[in-house]
């Protein structure tokens, strides 16, 4: 199999995937979810530091590269951490709240 | 030092395994916080061992972009108001959005300077920075909008889904182009139309159809991370893309469900623009047959009932009174009676928004129901106490078939004994229609804002004790 037709199979199993975790999730956490997805499509940092790193990126891909890291970079910190605040904030009941 | 490409490769295959292990534990909220752990470490991977790539040569730019947005995104995270979090993810969106595009247009200047590039490779990067251009800019209005920078009603503009396919035509066009003859002109100018377009797409849209926004563009920048693998053969990229994108446009289904709408009517948007006109001889009947009460009259019924149940919606976020409510709701539970908080799919502007508000304000998670479990338990609550849902509540979406949320599944409060909805006007909810629910016999308005009505009813409840 050529490396294009390996990629698209990883990418259809992947969707598969990502179906089924997905539809697992309970409601009431959907907005972490939508903060940690996102904290996760960070993940475009690792294309951003290959560009920005290779050996003879031009001055114009080096400052496109480093804005792409910079961003990327906000959104893993950002989206981890207020994924973090979040999902602490959701406790189970205490004894002095029960009726 | 680098590691050889072969190690990378398996590095990338752990994290892309924990990163399924983390979204899993999002199944449970006991779960949920080792799940965002195996994710952080997943990422932590991901990033060393491409610092390693042996292709990775110049590590200054990395360094000063990894430690900007470290110090950025934390402190953004650490003084974010959870009641802002719609806002927040949408602008983290836009952020993935520009930086699919910025890897695209950075990777084909590398390709070109060493004539590398194939028409595979260049369809590839097109799709990318197209698909990212439209999640950045789509998502920064959406910012906008959440962020009330923008109006939160639809802007609509004369023709505009001719002038949007006219511009979709225009970039595909581009991208033909752009795949045969390689000029860089034509990748940039389709990505600028693609951001115009993104603009274009989400202004039409108002404000409580947002939560499919959201998660819309959430699956976007999936697409866009997705993408970007494709462009640079990385399948670490290409797996997460793919959840990624998956989970956003799983969430754009559920809330389109719950809203009984399709995704394709709220994309083109427009809903709720036309307020007066919506509104229906039965629901303008509704104005004549409203029940005031004062807190009071609330407070008695509350301190008699034995089951109650809370309805927050996104009046509740706007006025900050979850934390109010939940003393409110501890002191009811101090008295023996039973509190639930009842939640609609689509109340508040994001997925889940309501849930993570009550558990700021810690409210226990097993206090608090979805619609299909809470709607039987309805008809044995006493009293039913509404915060700012108007939407989700009226029963219009059940009885009214001329009614634009006609379908629209809702909380059955209809049923209760007593039923006291905190309101500060007149103003109907977004839909623009009047919430029938006010005719009834056992509905009462209780008007002021959510916050202090909490709280005047929180000492109420003491002071009777």
């Amino acid at each position: 199999m050529s490396e294009p037709i390996i990629a698209l199979y990883i990418f259809v199993l992947a969707c598969f995937i990502g179906y089924w975790v997905i539809w697992g999730v309970t409601p009431s956490l959907h907005t972490p979810l939508i903060a940690l997805t996102n904290a996760i499509s960070g993940i475009v940092i690792v294309g951003a530091i290959l560009v920005v790193g290779v050996n003879g990126a031009s001055r114009y891909a080096q400052i496109l590269g480093f804005i792409a890291v910079l961003l990327a970079s906000i959104n893993i910190f950002g989206g981890f951490m207020v994924t973090q605040r979040m999902l602490a904030m959701f406790r189970k009941k205490t004894p002095e709240a029960r009726k | 030092m680098t590691l050889s490409i072969k190690l990378i490769s398996l590095v990338y295959l752990v994290a892309a395994a924990l990163f399924i292990f983390g979204l899993k534990g999002l199944t449970h909220p006991a779960s949920a916080r080792r799940g965002n752990v195996y994710a952080m470490i997943a990422m932590l991977l991901a990033i060393v061992a491409t610092l390693f790539h042996p292709a990775v040569k110049h590590y200054g730019f990395i360094v000063a972009g990894l430690c900007g947005g470290a110090v950025i995104g934390t402190i953004i995270a650490l003084r974010i108001r959870m009641t802002a979090m719609p806002q927040l993810v949408a602008a983290l969106h836009s952020f993935v959005g520009f930086a699919a595009v910025l890897v695209a247009l950075g990777a084909y200047l590398n390709h070109a300077t060493r004539n590398a590039a194939s028409q595979l490779l260049l369809t590839e990067l097109f799709v990318g920075s197209v698909i990212g251009a439209l999640t950045a800019t789509g998502s920064a209005v959406a910012f906008g909008k959440l962020q009330t920078l923008l109006p939160g009603r639809p802007i609509l503009l004369p023709q505009r889904h001719l002038v949007h396919l006219f511009m979709a035509l225009v970039v595909v066009a581009l991208g033909i182009d752009f795949v045969i003859y390689g000029h860089f002109a034509a990748l940039l100018l389709a990505s600028c139309i693609a951001l115009v377009l993104g603009v274009m797409l989400i202004l039409p849209i108002g404000g409580a159809d947002m939560p499919v926004v959201v998660s819309l563009l959430n699956s976007y920048s999936g697409w866009a991370a997705a993408a970007t693998g494709f462009t640079l053969g990385n399948h670490l990229l290409i797996i997460v893309g793919a959840i990624v994108g998956f989970s956003g446009g799983i969430l754009s289904y559920i809330m389109s469900r719950a809203m009984n709408r399709s995704i394709v009517s709220i994309m083109l948007g427009g809903f709720g623009a036309g307020s007066a006109a919506s509104n229906t001889p039965l629901a303008q009947a509704a104005d004549q047959h409203i029940h005031a009460a004062a807190v009071e009259d609330a407070v008695f019924l509350l301190s008699n009932a034995s089951k109650v149940i809370i309805v927050p919606g996104y009046g509740m976020a706007v006025a900050q009174a979850q934390h109010a409510l939940k003393e409110l709701s501890e002191i009811l539970g101090h008295k023996g009676i039973d509190v639930q908080f009842a939640i609609h799919p689509v109340a508040g502007r994001m997925p889940g928004h309501m849930n993570v508000l009550l558990a700021e304000a810690d409210v226990p998670y097993e206090q608090v129901a979805e619609m299909e479990d809470i709607n039987p338990e309805f008809a044995r609550a006493d009293v039913v106490l509404i915060i700012g849902a108007n939407d989700v509540t009226n029963p219009a979406a059940r009885t009214d078939a001329s009614s634009p949320i006609y379908g629209m599944p809702i909380l059955e409060v209809g049923k209760a004994k007593h039923i006291f909805f905190i309101k500060r006007s007149m103003k109907p909810g977004y839909s623009g229609v009047e919430n029938l629910l006010f005719q009834n016999e056992n509905c009462s308005l209780v008007f002021g804002d959510a916050k202090s009505v909490c709280e005047q009813m929180a000492t109420e409840l003491k002071t009777a004790a």
